[in-house]
């Protein structure tokens, strides 16, 4: 196990190393780079231009340019927003907690009415139940986030008048329930997408434990038919799920940046948007590689936890 | 459209008659993959027609009739705040959003290729290399990397495409590497290998067409996300500018009227759900018909 430890985070460290030149690539790399934000300021001059690059230290190789940007990431030192000059580690600190709270709530949902979907459409394969599961699946993985939360909007805000069409709090209202409140429609919308890999993934893991010799032992000697399906089936079904949870981070962090645009929740994804709207780079910069962080820490949880769950893991 | 590119390419894969009718008729009688791709064809025919048979050009102003309802006068699906048709707008947009994901697919599939297939094919330090370099891109959430992108640059329709092609390679190069290493142990890789060909000749011709199967079905699946992906950055408003119209930044203008003109949000948001659902049906049964092994 500590051989297994150690090797995939080693692995994960290089992969770190590599998500931070890609990083940096992106800033340095595209059109105009770093100094595309003070081009574009009014009465800017060559010469001055020129200046700032020197001071930015942009004559200098780029080896060393990446080594000194990637020393100060390392360090915790992130630089400074261009907008208020707050540290970008604490502005994105403080918006980090919201995206967290929404993406654990839709998840939960998810995860419980996804597992259920998939184990129900795996049992009654082939059933209306799960013709329609699998279609209903597929159309919500195409449809666009920011649409589905356009028309919950619209259908229950402008039209039925239940639901808040935005923000966390009502203004001068900060009791939890209100919160609550609030959490309800994006939750369900950020949900949406996931649900439907959850109830895919479950379907198709479940079909794979439930035609196990040791199912088939299991109803042999008699035990009942639920039982056989929860304890027997259910749960070494589940175990794979791990590995799903990681893999859908990505795909999570993208949905909530749509949602919270949506829903003006207070959280990263709209502080990504609002950084760019304001060109101020050292925060987008920041966020894109601390969203491409935690999903590598995400991922390797979700390997440590796979490997503590499921013994066979560890053997290859 | 979808359908004979298929088949042509099954074709070229010179596989045995028998196998390749029997691909066919798996995938013919995946009964939602073939409403795809009528789907397809018919979203096609209409964007690309539609516009010629319409009386209302989509830059057309008609400003005593701005917010028509859809489905009571001329405007068939009514007016935008303008006063342009909706109808005649959503067809050109559908052209853009259409265009820009085959043609996003077209790029990232030649790169997810190349990339995969040398990765595969020689192993050791270049495909580790490589491979982390893929995982490494998989790890940044494809909308937070085209939008930091796109916000550098001047958004317009090739380089959208460009931008949407560079982040969604990735999957067909794990897939492509995955097939190569294999195929490339089998006999008649070696066989070509000591006859003497050269890698591109073993990559190529020999390699390539065996793996073309998974490569439709990423490919199919990869359309399916470009068109996705440019209705978000569209709608977020870093996409295709107006008075160009894609279906995403037809959303983006909808948003404010959603009191005063539901629809305009409706149509939109519909057609890009139809596109997206037909190619990932059509990408369902492909993987049914290409993949015998997987039985589900």
């Amino acid at each position: 196990m500590l051989k297994f430890l150690i090797q995939r985070s080693l692995q994960n460290v290089l992969l770190l190393w590599v998500v931070s030149m890609i990083g940096f690539a992106v800033l340095y790399l595209a059109p105009g780079g770093p100094l595309a934000q003070f081009a574009l300021v009014p009465g800017m001059s060559q010469e001055q231009l020129l200046k700032i690059a020197e001071q930015m230290g942009l004559n200098r190789p780029i080896h060393e340019q990446y080594w000194e940007w990637f020393t100060r990431l390392a360090s915790g030192d992130w630089g400074h927003s261009y907008r208020d000059g707050q540290p970008v580690l604490w502005i994105i600190g403080s918006h980090l907690l919201a995206t967290l709270e929404l993406m654990g709530t839709s998840s939960i949902i998810a995860v419980i009415v996804g597992v259920w979907v998939g184990v129900l459409g795996a049992i009654k394969r082939y059933s209306l139940f799960d013709y329609l599961a699998t279609i209903g699946a597929m159309i919500a993985l195409s449809i666009p986030t920011f649409w589905f939360g356009l028309i919950t909007i619209y259908v229950f805000s402008v039209k039925l008048g239940i639901l808040p069409p935005g923000n966390m709090y009502t203004i001068g209202n900060g009791s939890f329930w209100d919160y609550v409140h609030h959490l309800i429609a994006p939750s369900l919308v950020l949900g949406l997408v996931t649900v439907a890999l959850w109830s895919r993934y479950m379907r198709s893991s479940m079909l794979d434990v439930i035609n196990q010799d040791y199912i088939r032992t299991a109803r042999a000697k008699g035990v009942p038919e639920r039982q056989v399906l929860t304890r027997h089936a259910m749960r070494n079904a589940l175990l794979p799920m791990i590995t799903v949870a990681g893999l859908q981070l990505p795909t999570l962090l993208s949905g909530a940046l749509v949602t919270e645009t949506i829903f003006t929740w207070p959280g990263m994804g709209r502080l990504f948007l609002d950084s760019l709207s304001y060109r101020d780079y050292p925060v987008v910069m920041g966020i894109l590689v601390l969203s491409a962080v935690l999903v590598l820490i995400g991922n390797l949880l979700a390997d440590i936890l796979y490997a503590v769950a499921d013994p066979r893991i560890r053997m290859n | 459209m979808s359908h004979s590119a298929t088949t042509d390419q099954l074709i070229t894969a010179g596989e045995p008659t028998l196998q390749r009718n029997r691909a066919i008729d798996r995938f013919m009688r995946h009964k939602l993959a073939v409403a795809g791709i009528a789907m397809i064809v018919f979203l096609v025919l209409v964007c690309f027609v539609g516009p010629y048979l319409l009386p209302f050009d989509d830059l057309f102003i008609d400003i005593r009739h701005r917010f028509a309802p859809p489905f009571v006068s001329v405007h068939v699906l009514g007016t935008d705040p303008l006063g342009r048709d909706h109808l005649a707008r959503l067809m050109m947009a559908g052209r853009i959003s259409l265009t820009i994901g085959f043609a996003a697919m077209i790029m990232a599939v030649c790169l997810g290729t190349v990339i995969g297939a040398v990765a595969g094919y020689y192993g050791g330090v270049i495909g580790a290399v490589l491979m982390r370099f893929v995982d490494a891109m998989l790890c940044f959430p494809s909308i937070f990397l085209i939008l930091a992108i796109a916000a550098f640059i001047h958004p317009g329709v090739i380089s959208i495409t460009i931008i949407i092609a560079l982040t969604s390679w990735m999957e067909v190069a794990r897939v492509v590497e995955a097939q190569i290493k294999s195929l490339r142990e089998r006999d008649f890789a070696v066989a070509a290998e000591l006859m003497g060909g050269s890698d591109r000749y073993i990559i190529f011709r020999e390699l390539l067409p065996n793996a073309i199967g998974p490569i439709v079905v990423a490919a199919t699946l990869n359309v399916a996300n470009a068109i996705l992906m440019e209705s978000y950055i569209s709608f977020l408003g870093y996409g295709i500018q107006p008075p160009t119209p894609s279906w995403g930044n037809m959303l983006n203008n909808a948003q404010q009227y959603l009191q005063k003109a539901p629809w305009l949000a409706m149509f939109p948001g519909l057609a890009i759900t139809i596109a997206v659902t037909s190619f990932n049906f059509i990408g369902d049964g492909l993987r049914d018909a290409l993949d015998p092994r997987l039985d589900h």
